[in-house]
This record gives structure tokens, C-alpha cells and sequence, in this order.
């Protein structure tokens, strides 16, 4: 009783936090900020979609943006000048969220008897092909624009509310990036709920068997093939929801934004917060957006007042602190930062079971 | 003789070109324990996988409780009560025991069942009631095996088929396992049983058919296989 009361005050501290976020990182930082904040929304809902393929069912997805690409490009085609059509917004998002999944049963169906480095080069293939296909589909019908992308997109409006203007409610001003923040806050929580029931389901349960040993899954009884297909499919279908998001709050696509290196940072957001733990991925996606950015906006001024110059380009200098970071998150931490109850029983057994197991290995007349 | 609960029609199975099963007929009966024996590479295993829906077979007919089955998926033929604990035990490593025995009961969707059968397991394999919340791949082999047979029952199957149980295991182990085996039978369990072992395994048994080189050459009784010339001279070193 009491451990639940102190939940419910943990959550209604951690939720009042999460609305006042906005405000807090305006006033410190500005405006800039937020815009930040509302993109690592974006980038969780993307890591707990590919959290379900690699980190549930243990397929790993190299081409995950794919999705992301499908419905962002979805929301700018039925949303903008390019072909006259303005679809509101609560048609053209689950539109797309439909389409992604559709694409993802598309990767899927080839692909159901790959495991492993071959799985991961095809799916890495099939991202590729999505990108390419943007970039040339202008010619001889022109449908995507090409390399100069979409632009003029429909904000995200639902009636005649749109989240692209400011609004003033009880004498305070809420800008156009506190207002997606809002709504990705609501998206991302919905994917969270998802994702969690999810994980306890019987679904959830045969996607982990499949992981483990897909043989043996399917001796006994599951459905391995329509099973490994819905995880492709639910993966897909949140990474389409984001893009959609995504394709609204920007004004504009181009197929630069969905190139492999996007594949590899939701990955790099799953595997570095905690495979399979949805927390350790909404960690992992927060740390992944916030800190590039803040080394982007900080590398330039520190070396200016260390050295009085920019010696090296902040630019490259933050690739060079990502993948060291990597590597040393990855000898450290092998499970992640914060990962399941599971891997870490796995990876870092406490004193208890390593004795038991210790014990076991010689005990095996009882 | 009743109706068999399996009866297997020149079954055929074939790796690319490599025929790893050329024309294997067998059947049980309810409730008997029969025994495949044969040596490394004589199609054992493949004929398992094959009758468990893992392998699509070349040709034959594998007729289950009256039905075919040969067509069927492998997570059909799990609804229909065929169960295997295969080879080398695969159980699901990074899952707990108690993970591991309900996975098993995924064909099921009786919870309160499903929760007693669970009780049954552990009063079976007491072992695994200790090792519950354990990991299972930090088990012994043996405690392994122990799950991939509490796994299978709790599918409540009708038949049983065991790939190997005494493969790697030490021979106090093998003893236990096979002390069970013998329970599970004398319960009433319909058991195909493949094994290396081939002394152990006729002993158990009430039936064997012996396999070469992907057809049964010889079968019989288990007395009268454990007794043939032929058998003590192959398989059980004089």
C-alpha cells in the first residue's frame, strides 16, 4: 500500500516535470532547446518501434529509417502543394502508420528464413532502396520531388487547431515548438503503453522465444512466421507514425534525412540504452539527441576560450566523442546503460546466482 | 491391435539432393514406448524433426490419431498434441525455468490448467521448482533437459518424442532422466524415443526399430532386439 503511494507520487512528480519541461528548457536555453526536446520525442518513438524487432524479437534491422521515410513521405504527399491535397491531419497519420506497416510486412515476407549478418545486410539494402526511390522518383512522373524534397507541408492541425501557430491561453504564451512538444508527449507516452503491454503478452513472450531459438520456438506451437511478421509490422508501424510527426512539424522532407547513418543512431539508441528495456531506450534516445546537440553548441566557445581559436571543427569533433563514448559504453556497460532485468541477470550476474550457479555445475547426482 | 496413434508410410526426407530418409514406415500405439536407435548419421534426428513439421518430407504420409498430418505446419501439429524435445535440448537460454515451461504451454489457453500443470512440473522435476526464477541457459545439462521435458509436457501432448536425452549428460544423470521417461510411460504417455544409447533405450522400451543409413533395417520387440546378434554386434559392443 505504501510502495504504492509512493509510485503514484513518483509518477505525478515525474508527469508535472514532463509539462513544465518546455518552459524550464526555454527560460534556461530557448527556444532552440525545445525544438531539441521535441525531436528526441521523435527519435524514442523510433527506438522503441525498432525496439521491437531487434530488441523483442532479436532481428536486427539496418534499415529501420525506411519506415520513418514512408510516413513522412506520406504526410508531405496527401499534406502539401505537391499534388493540391491538404488531408487533415487524423487522416493522413494513421494513413501512413498503415503504409509503414505495409512496408514492413514487405521487408518482412522476404526475409522470414534470414537471421543474423544476413538479415541485418538485406534490411540495411531495403533502406537504402526506400531512399533512392525518393530521390528518383521525379522523373518520369514527377512524385517525390527528387533531391530538393517536399516543402510547404501542411502544419499539424487538428479542426482548426493548429500546432504550427503560438496560442495564448490564461495569459501565457505557448509557442508552436511547446505545442509539438505536447503532442509528441502524448504519442510517445501512447507507444510507451504499447510497448509495454506488449512485452508481458503472450506475443511478447513467443517474439523472445523466437530470439532465443526460433527452432525450438516453433516446436512449440508458435506461429513463427506470422509472428516474426508482426514484429516487423508493429516496428514499422510506430516508425511511420513518427515520420508523419516528423514531416508535419518540419514543413519539409528531402530524402537526405533518411539516410543509413539515421538506421544506425535509433540503433545505436537502442542497443546503448538497454536492448529490450523500454526505459533504457527512451534513455538512450534522450542522450543520443540532447548531447550531440549540446557539444555542437558548446565545442565551438570552449575551444575558443581554451585556445583563443577553433582548432578542430566542432562538427567532427562530435562524431569523434560519439564513437568513443560508444566504445566505452559498450566495455563498460555491455548490457547498456540501463538495461532489462534480464540482461543484466545475463551480463552481470549478482553473487547469489553466480554461486548457485557455480554450485550446479558439480551437483548434477541430486 | 487397437488403431495406432502414429502411423508413418514410407517417409522420405531429403537434404538438396541428399536423401537423409529413404522410406521409413513405423507406428505406435497409444500409450507404448517405442525406440528409434541407430547410429550418428543414420536419419534419426531428421525423421524426429520431419514428424514434428520442422522439415518439409520428400514423400510418405504420417498419419497422426486417424489424421494426416504431413502437410500441417509444426505449430499445427503442436495444437493436435505432438510434442518434441529436441535435439541438444534448445531451450530458450536467456529466459527463466518458469519462462521456459510456459512458453511450452503456448498452444494452451487455460490459465487455471496451465498454472496446475506448472505445480505437476515441479513436483515431476522437483529440481526445477528450486531453479525457478533461474536463467535456464545457467543450468546444468541436466537440469537443461529436465526443462526441455517439462517444456514439451506442458503442451499436453498425446505424443511424445525425445531426440537424444542422454546426449552429453553424465551417467548418474542419464539414469534420472531416463528413471522419468519411464514414469511419464507408465502414466499413460504415447513415446517415441530416439537414442544413441541403444542398450538404455531398449530397456525402457516396449518396441524398437532400428535405423541405417536412412531406413529402419530391423524391428521388433525390445527384448528380442536387445537379445538379436545383429544388434549386440552394432550397437552394443558384443
Amino acid at each position: 500500500m505504501r510502495l504504492h503511494r509512493l509510485a503514484k507520487h513518483y509518477f505525478a512528480a515525474l508527469g508535472v516535470a514532463l509539462l513544465a519541461l518546455p518552459f524550464i528548457v526555454d527560460a534556461m536555453f530557448g527556444h532552440g532547446w525545445v525544438r531539441i526536446a521535441d525531436f528526441a520525442l521523435l527519435y524514442i518513438m523510433l527506438a522503441l518501434g525498432l525496439n521491437i524487432v531487434v530488441g523483442y524479437a532479436g532481428l536486427l534491422d539496418l534499415g529501420y529509417i525506411a519506415f520513418f521515410a514512408v510516413g513522412a513521405y506520406t504526410y508531405a504527399l496527401l499534406g502539401s502543394p505537391q499534388f493540391g491535397l491538404h488531408w487533415p491531419m487524423w487522416a493522413v497519420l494513421p494513413l501512413g502508420a498503415l503504409f509503414a506497416c505495409g512496408f514492413g510486412v514487405l521487408l518482412g515476407a522476404p526475409t522470414l528464413r534470414l537471421r543474423g549478418d544476413y538479415l541485418a545486410i538485406v534490411t540495411l539494402g531495403f533502406g537504402e532502396i526506400i531512399r533512392i526511390f525518393m530521390n528518383n522518383l521525379n522523373a518520369p512522373v514527377n512524385i517525390t520531388n527528387g533531391p530538393q524534397g517536399i516543402s510547404g507541408i501542411d502544419p499539424l492541425r487538428v479542426a482548426d487547431f493548429s500546432f504550427g501557430k503560438a496560442h495564448e491561453w490564461f495569459g501565457v504564451e505557448f509557442a508552436a515548438v511547446h505545442l509539438h512538444y505536447y503532442l509528441f508527449l502524448a504519442f510517445t507516452l501512447l507507444v510507451i503503453f504499447v510497448s509495454l503491454r506488449l512485452q508481458h503478452s503472450r506475443i511478447g513472450r513467443a517474439w523472445m522465444a523466437i530470439r532465443e531459438d526460433e527452432v525450438a520456438a516453433s516446436a512449440m506451437g508458435i506461429n513463427t512466421r506470422n509472428v516474426k511478421l508482426l514484429a516487423f509490422a508493429m516496428g514499422a508501424t510506430f516508425g511511420g507514425i513518427s515520420g508523419g510527426l516528423f514531416a508535419g512539424f518540419q514543413g519539409f522532407v528531402s530524402p537526405e534525412s533518411f539516410s543509413l547513418m539515421e538506421s544506425v543512431m535509433v540503433l545505436c539508441m537502442v542497443v546503448l540504452g538497454g536492448m529490450g528495456n523500454i526505459a533504457g531506450v527512451v534513455l538512450g534516445g534522450v542522450l543520443l539527441v540532447v548531447l550531440p546537440e549540446a557539444f555542437r553548441h558548446g565545442a565551438g566557445p570552449m575551444q575558443q576560450a581554451l585556445f583563443g581559436k577553433t582548432v578542430v571543427d566542432p562538427e567532427s569533433l562530435r562524431m569523434l566523442m560519439f564513437g568513443l563514448a560508444l566504445i566505452l559504453v559498450m566495455l563498460w556497460r555491455p548490457a547498456g546503460l540501463w538495461p532489462s532485468a534480464q540482461r543484466r541477470r545475463e551480463l552481470m550476474p549478482d553473487e547469489a546466482v553466480a554461486q548457485q550457479e557455480r554450485d550446479t555445475v558439480y551437483d548434477v547426482s541430486k | 491391435m487397437t488403431s495406432p496413434l502414429l502411423d508413418v508410410h514410407n517417409l522420405k526426407v531429403a537434404y538438396g539432393g541428399i536423401q537423409a530418409v529413404r522410406g521409413v514406415d513405423l507406428c505406435i500405439a497409444p500409450g507404448e514406448l517405442v525406440a528409434l536407435i541407430g547410429s550418428n548419421g543414420a536419419g534419426k534426428t531428421t525423421t524426429l524433426k520431419a514428424l514434428a513439421g520442422l522439415l518439409h518430407p520428400a514423400g510418405g504420409k504420417i498419419i497422426y490419431a486417424g489424421q494426416a498430418v504431413q502437410n500441417l505446419a509444426a505449430h499445427q501439429r503442436v495444437a493436435k498434441g505432438i510434442a518434441l524435445v529436441p535435439e541438444g535440448r534448445a531451450i530458450f537460454a536467456r529466459l527463466s525455468v518458469q519462462e521456459n515451461l510456459l512458453m511450452g504451454a503456448y498452444s494452451r489457453n487455460d490459465h487455471q490448467e496451465i498454472a496446475a500443470d506448472l505445480a505437476r512440473m515441479h513436483e515431476l522435476f522437483p529440481r526445477l521448482a528450486e531453479r525457478n526464477h533461474q536463467l535456464a541457459g545457467t543450468l546444468s545439462g541436466g537440469e537443461q533437459q529436465m526443462v526441455a521435458m517439462a517444456r514439451a509436457l506442458m503442451s499436453r501432448p498425446h505424443l511424445l518424442m525425445l531426440d537424444e536425452p542422454s546426449m552429453g549428460l553424465a551417467p548418474l544423470m542419464v539414469q534420472k532422466i531416463f528413471e522419468t521417461i519411464r514414469d511419464i510411460s507408465a502414466q499413460g504417455m504415447s513415446i517415441l524415443l530416439v537414442e544413441q544409447n541403444a542398450r538404455l533405450a531398449l530397456q525402457v522400451a516396449q518396441r524398437g526399430y532400428v535405423m541405417e543409413s536412412g531406413s529402419i533395417t530391423l524391428s521388433g520387440q525390445a527384448g528380442d532386439l536387445l537379445g538379436s546378434a545383429a544388434v549386440r554386434r552394432a550397437y552394443l559392443g558384443g
